[in-house]
């Protein structure tokens, strides 16, 4: 039978951002997928030679636009060890909370887009409306939307009061509402269902093998979560992974959905447990040392590896992110689909690819 | 299984005032603490150049001789790095979002 070479991307209405497959199709089934990364990469592994190390933050945020605190979480947490910091426990826990707010609306966004994505616009909006109201949260808190520029080395740079704790608990309860009548529609819906069950099915094996991160991976059946190598607070909060074992999209998007719920959970712990005292202590001298850290991003597992030699500048700064791990794993799973699922594969790895491209 | 769920969702809110506001006619309300715009209060400034050395965009160019404080609009990412060192509190951060920046022209105070 003859093949055919159809682009998809860098632009398609279902990428939020570029990335370019060459996908060899017979009729209308998937042969073969060939990428080609590198439209958006920024250069900002080699900035961190021309930027303090205190500065440097700022732009470790944003590495990516949508979990930007973590990056900033991670790349402040691995100057600290290098430093031999000790945060403050409020400081951690405060870090631990908006970490939690950034992974709802990474999901929530998730979600929608995903709706958007086989054409249910509807419950795209609601997604939305409901992320929209996790992000006055997070503006009312840290002063941005979606880049919070509240972590610094040290600590962080605002403290959330105990009457703005009362209001945030009590429009979490609201949130968890929408959030429920969401979630159900997703799961439950049979045109969803027929949509997700059974499109790009990733076994164990090869999740292991290829060495998928993140929902991916716990899609598949692996309950693996960096949260439970107990950084900030999690060595007081614990996490218990959400996992289903079909390892196809409709897994993927279940899993995400356990994980919206799991994150309210964290964050109202945090809250019950957050003790008083200083926010930040003062940061003297400069790194010298080398360190790898390994944060939980909503996408999966980032790895910072940093390298200093006692100047104010990093002299190496590497990072691994999620989306650059799961790419093998989606490449792996698109062979043998249908054309018409493709953008819904693509779309259940959640890319982040300004991310992966740095 | 799921029936009308969605159907039920879209019945309610169609009766509902819309989530979502007419901007730009309808203004939106400011949050307080937002990071919205940096503002440069004349009186205060010793012109220390700290701010211009710490930004992490080099938007800020101090000129102590002529006394000026000049600012890329565009460049500035609104981090408020330079109101938090700034020694004589002459910057400060407006939650307001609704100028924006459009030339790369220089605004000199
Ligand atoms: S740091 Fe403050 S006082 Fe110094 S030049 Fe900047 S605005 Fe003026
Ligand atoms: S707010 Fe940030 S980017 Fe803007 S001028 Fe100040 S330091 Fe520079």
């Amino acid at each position: 039978m003859a093949r055919t070479v159809i682009p998809f991307g860098p632009q398609h209405p279902v990428l939020p951002e570029p990335v370019h497959l060459d996908l060899v199709v017979e009729d209308e089934k998937v042969i073969e997928a060939r990428p080609s990364i590198g439209f958006v990469h920024r250069g900002l592994e080699k900035l961190a030679e021309t930027k303090d190390f205190i500065e440097f933050v700022y732009v470790a945020e944003r590495i990516c636009g949508i979990c930007s605190f973590i990056h900033g979480q991670t790349y402040c947490q691995a100057i600290e060890t290098i430093m031999n910091i000790a945060v403050p426990p409020r400081a951690v826990y405060l870090r631990t909370v908006w970490g939690e707010l950034s992974r709802l609306h990474s999901h929530l966004l998730w979600l929608g887009l995903m709706a958007d994505g086989m054409g249910f616009e509807n419950l795209f909006m609601h997604t939305w409306r409901v992320r929209e109201k996790i992000l006055a949260i997070i503006e009312a808190t840290t002063g941005g939307r979606v880049i919070f520029g509240s972590c610094k080395v040290g600590g962080v740079r605002r403290d959330i009061d105990a009457a703005a704790i009362t209001r945030i608990l009590g429009e979490l309860n609201e949130i968890e509402k929408d959030m429920r009548g969401l979630t159900k529609i997703l799961l439950d819906d049979n045109s969803v269902k027929a949509r997700l069950c059974g499109v790009g099915v990733l076994t164990r094996a090869q999740a292991h093998d290829l060495g998928c991160v993140g929902p991916m991976m716990r899609a598949s059946g692996i309950a693996q979560d960096m949260r439970q190598l107990g950084y900030a607070a999690f060595n007081e909060i614990k996490v218990e992974p959400i996992t289903r074992t079909e390892g196809d999209s409709y897994a993927r998007c279940a899993v995400r959905c356990g994980e919206l719920f799991q994150s309210l959970d964290i964050i109202r712990q945090a809250f019950a447990k957050i003790p008083d005292g200083p926010v930040e202590v003062k940061v003297t001298g400069n790194p010298t040392g080398e360190t790898i850290t390994r944060t939980e991003q909503p996408r999966g597992e980032v790895v910072y590896h940093l390298k200093a030699t006692g100047t104010k500048f990093l002299q190496r700064f590497r990072v691994r992110t999620p989306t650059f791990a799961n790419l093998p794993a989606m490449l792996q799973v698109l062979p043998g689909c249908d054309l018409a699922d493709v953008p819904m594969i693509i779309l259940t790895i959640d890319p982040c690819i300004s991310c992966t491209e740095r | 299984m799921a029936y009308f769920e969605m159907t039920k969702l879209a019945l309610k809110w169609a009766m509902t005032k819309p989530a979502t506001s007419q901007y730009p006619f309808v203004p939106r309300q400011p949050v307080a603490g937002s990071r919205g715009r940096l503002v440069f209060t004349k009186d205060n400034c010793i012109y220390c150049n700290v701010c211009a050395k710490k930004c992490p965009t080099d938007a800020l160019v101090v000129n102590r001789k002529e006394k000026k404080w000049i600012i890329d609009q565009l460049r500035c990412i609104t981090c408020g790095y330079c109101v938090e060192v700034c020694p004589k509190k002459s910057l400060s951060m407006d939650t307001g979002h609704d100028r924006v920046a459009v030339t790369r022209d220089h605004e000199i105070h």
